[in-house]
């Protein structure tokens, strides 16, 4: 299966988190590798998403979407890193 | 800039129009639409009139304000959504789209008074629409950071966007398989030579935004990495086909 990457993660799990997701940095508790959830590999079918560790392989998290609920594991992160916004700031930064 | 707050949309198709042989400019008007920065993207939701749905995501071509929203679909042959929006979607036609969704692969105009690295852009064929974004955003922003494009597609009729690109200065071409007459090189893929020779060197630090199916983008990043440039400063964007 050809895996995608973390990006098509922010629209399953925009509305479950105050921010986009996709920009914190997540530590593998496999390998210790620290990178946006952006850059995982995603593999997607009509099950859901695994998300795995682009420098290791391990399995980071799980998202099943059906019509009544969203379901995540995130078995595989051992911290998730999110960046305080203000009122006044924009959720977006320029690399 | 604000925060837009992603959501569940009611748009409707204002316009379609053949973007290249394979693929349709889709032309939304998103009431609700909050704008959206240049690279984003949206999911678009189909129901059947079984009830079954398929969600996918595309790129947004458009930035900015405003509730006009402009999709560039390349149809994926045995694909589940993209055969009904490019072959089957017509003005009038009302879906669902949610978003804008994703703040890793955008770019926002830099702060004034600011001296911004260069921006490189790599797109690997329908790879462009959300970098089209970018550099329309550029434009628009009147922004002087200095952007340049690297384009690999198949032949010249299957260049997406070429009025916005025609308008850009610093975009250079890469045809994999047919070149215009006269081009001086010969058809073929992107090498870790083409980027050496046509992208912004690792000396000048430029931050760099990769979209394109996922070998080509893995491909891409894994050269400039060897060329030097660090992994902080490039951004990627895959997708597959469906």
């Amino acid at each position: 299966m050809q895996h995608l990457d973390g990006n098509v993660l922010a629209g399953p799990l925009a509305g479950l988190f105050a921010f986009d997701v996709t920009t914190a940095s997540a530590r593998c508790a496999g390998c210790g590798e620290l990178a946006m959830l952006a850059q995982a590999m995603v593999y997607a079918d009509a099950m859901g998403y695994v998300a795995r560790c682009a420098s290791c392989d391990a399995v980071l998290a799980t998202v099943v979407v059906e019509s009544e609920r969203t379901w995540i594991s995130l078995q595989g992160l051992s911290a998730l890193e999110v960046p305080v916004l203000r009122e006044d700031e924009a959720p977006a930064r320029t690399l | 800039m604000s925060r837009r707050p992603a959501s569940w949309h009611a748009a409707t198709v204002i316009a379609v129009a053949p973007e290249t042989p394979t693929a349709r400019r889709i032309t939304l008007d998103v009431p609700t639409w909050p704008g959206n920065d240049a690279g984003s993207h949206l999911d678009v939701r189909l129901t059947a009139p079984d009830g079954y749905q398929a969600q996918r995501s595309y790129s947004v071509a458009s930035a900015g304000e405003g509730t006009t929203v402009v999709l560039g679909v390349d149809e994926v042959p045995d694909g589940e959504v993209s055969p009904f929006l490019v072959e089957d979607l017509a003005v009038g036609d009302r879906i669902e789209v949610h978003g804008p969704l994703g703040a890793f692969f955008v770019w926002t105009p830099p702060a004034p008074g600011s001296t911004p690295a260069p921006v490189q852009l790599i797109a690997g064929g329908s790879g462009v629409v959300p970098l089209v974004a970018m550099l329309s955003a550029h434009r628009a922003a009147g922004d002087a950071t200095e952007f340049r494009l690297l384009y690999s597609v198949r032949a010249p009729a299957d260049v997406f966007f070429r009025a916005e690109l025609d308008a850009s200065t610093g975009v250079e071409y890469v045809f994999t398989r047919e070149a215009p007459d006269g081009w001086a090189t010969p058809p073929g893929r992107v090498t870790r030579e083409t980027l050496r020779t046509l992208t912004v060197p690792p000396e000048r630090e430029p931050r760099i935004y990769v979209c394109g199916p996922t070998p080509f983008v893995e491909a891409v990043a894994n050269w400039l990495v060897e060329l030097g440039h660090p992994t902080a400063n490039i951004r990627t964007e895959r997708f597959g086909g469906s």
